[in-house]
């Protein structure tokens, strides 16, 4: 299969069974909300060295936010519920309660409930105040410019992480271009998220290594000065340059649609292929099959 | 279809009529429910005696008529929905758990006394002891919302533990007397003694008002807590204008003779 000159490789990504959480931040101003958002997400990039992968979901407009301030959501994601109950707490506590004129409130309406508000509370040192608003209880702890307002509880969802792409192009130059018009694309939609730096991910990673302390290593297949080096690389001559974008969301059908999206827009001049990272199929539970996304009677785009 | 309940006889003493409730309608013919027992003064008669009823009981009850001085209706309502056109009496929603009971006119006084969940919204005004405990009862309203549209008279939140009370206009005097938790908001003018004896809880007032010598003032702050509480409100079909939302507020605590861990919020927009 092809779009335009770009070969479309017939294979699948293997995603995880995650749990994820979607969680609001509002501000005075979308800058202030910006920058808790910005925190919270930082040093989240994957599970293997983070405990969990966040990014930035969208913005809220002060009108559609809980306290019709300007807002951010934020999408969370970790290996199993009670993990990432404790990486909400910590997160939250250290990211947004400590920036300034910021509240924080739990962004699903449904799932499996997580106490967020419940165990901050106790840095108001008994001074706390606890709301119940329709059916959701929150905590004001007083802080000094305040208060800082958290939902009591948080709640986590089953969810889908480590849906890929990679993008395999002629230098560094013409793939990253169409690295960045496929993150740009994809942070479009909702319920996603990218959880590298600014959507890509250079340094992809295999399973295992020669070093007996190390669970994952360089993706060796697909790094272009290895090529004549390991007798397993994936890249024919001409491919220079190999960029990933590491899809998280709430359901299969959200990092499916992600996917769609991102192999349309990264199919550019100089791209030579895309392809997909999986490990044979054994680990992750969800395989998402190139060819079957791009030929979806769902999805109208050009291919 | 909703059952429609129709007063065609207006008492001449109060009559108590408690059985006007999903839960004592639940699953009955509507001849069994016209036969549902009310006291009228000190005699037991049927309900047919007072409401003429037609349609069948889907859990929802549309009640007709200058109910003013009828009593109990809903009375430990714990799911459904009532709605009537018209005024009602007292004891409306007393310890109510669950259900929805919309009042088109005025509710007279001991409006969801001891409520524990729910939702009473009076779309005309209240009279006394709006959400409060009995007397002699150290707790009272325990959750749910009373959400009055137009004015309230004393006392109202009267040893209230949790929940939310909304006042459409003005409150009487003491406002959340002896409170023990849970929120008061007062979109117009609350009278004298508010919080009076309040150990914890949120009374939260559009206008500035005088206070007890006995709350101390905190500071001026924007709770964003109560942009949240607003937003909801909006959402209830209550007016909130950009002033309010936008207002910062005077913090007061107290009542110093008691924990003072209450807080009256008073805003300084206006």
């Amino acid at each position: 299969m092809k779009i335009k000159s770009t070969t479309i490789v017939d294979t699948f990504a293997e995603a995880f069974k995650m749990y994820g959480s979607r969680v609001i931040i509002t501000a005075e101003t979308k800058e202030w909300a910006m920058a808790a958002a910005q925190s919270i997400t930082g040093f989240a990039t994957s599970v293997i060295g983070c405990k969990c992968e966040a990014g930035i979901e969208a913005i809220i407009d002060a009108n559609d936010s809980p306290d019709l301030r300007p807002g951010v959501s934020v999408l969370i994601f970790a290996m199993d519920a009670e993990s990432l109950g404790k990486r909400l707490m910590e997160r939250i506590g250290q990211c947004v309660m400590t920036c300034p004129t910021t509240a924080c409130y739990n962004g699903l309406a449904e799932g499996l409930p997580v106490i967020v508000g419940g165990q901050l509370r106790y840095f108001g040192d008994g001074h706390q105040i606890s709301k119940v608003l329709g059916d959701s209880k929150l905590w004001r702890i007083p802080v000094m410019d305040g208060e800082f307002l958290v939902d009591d509880q948080f709640n986590v969802q089953e969810s889908v992480g480590g849906g890929n792409l990679l993008i395999l192009g002629k230098d560094q130059k013409a793939t990253l271009k169409a690295a960045s018009a496929a993150t740009k694309a994809m942070r479009e939609l909702t319920d996603i998220i990218l959880p590298f730096p600014n959507g890509v991910v250079r340094s992809g990673s295999k399973v295992g290594s020669k070093y007996k302390k190390l669970i994952a290593s360089t993706n060796d297949a697909y790094c272009p000065t290895l090529r004549g080096v390991v007798d397993n690389s994936e890249l024919d001559e001409g491919i220079n340059s190999v960029l990933e974008i590491v899809i998280d969301g709430l359901t299969l059908e959200a990092v499916e649609q992600a996917m769609r999206i991102g192999v349309t827009a990264a199919a550019k001049p100089g791209i030579k292929k895309i392809s997909a990272g999986n490990y044979g199929g054994g680990l992750g539970q969800y395989h998402i099959h190139l060819h079957q996304l791009l030929a979806s009677k769902d999805w109208s785009g050009e291919t | 279809m909703a059952l429609k309940l129709k007063l065609h006889t207006k008492p001449e003493v109060p009559l108590e009529a408690d059985c006007i409730c999903p839960d004592r309608m639940q699953s009955l013919s509507t001849t069994e429910i016209e036969n549902l027992t009310v006291f009228y003064g000190n005699r037991q008669v049927p309900l047919r005696d007072f409401f003429e009823c037609s349609g069948d009981f889907d859990g929802e009850i549309d009640v007709e008529g200058d109910l003013v001085d009828v009593k109990h209706i809903a009375s430990a309502m714990s799911f459904g929905k009532i709605t009537v056109s018209g005024n009602v009496g007292v004891h409306t929603g007393a310890a109510m758990s669950g259900g929805e009971i919309i009042i088109e006119g005025d509710a007279s006084d001991w409006v969801g006394p001891e409520m524990l969940g729910g939702r009473i919204t009076i779309k005309g005004n209240a009279g006394h002891m709006v959400g409060s405990g009995y007397r002699g009862s150290t707790i009272g309203m325990q959750g749910g919302e009373i959400i009055v549209h137009g004015n309230v008279k004393n006392e109202t939140g009267h040893v209230m533990r949790r929940g939310l009370i909304v006042v459409g206009g003005n409150s009487g005097d003491f406002t959340g007397v002896n409170m023990l938790a849970g929120t008061i908001i007062v979109l117009g003018e609350m009278g004298i003694r508010s919080g009076a004896g309040m150990k914890r809880g949120s009374i939260i007032c559009q206008t500035k008002t005088e206070l007890l010598p006995t709350f101390s003032k905190s500071c001026d702050y924007q709770p964003s807590f109560l942009r949240h509480y607003f937003k909801y409100l909006q959402s209830l079909g209550l007016t909130i204008n950009d002033t309010l939302m936008n207002s910062p507020f005077e913090r007061w605590c107290g009542d110093s003779i008691e924990l003072n861990r209450g807080e009256i919020l008073l805003s300084a927009g206006k």
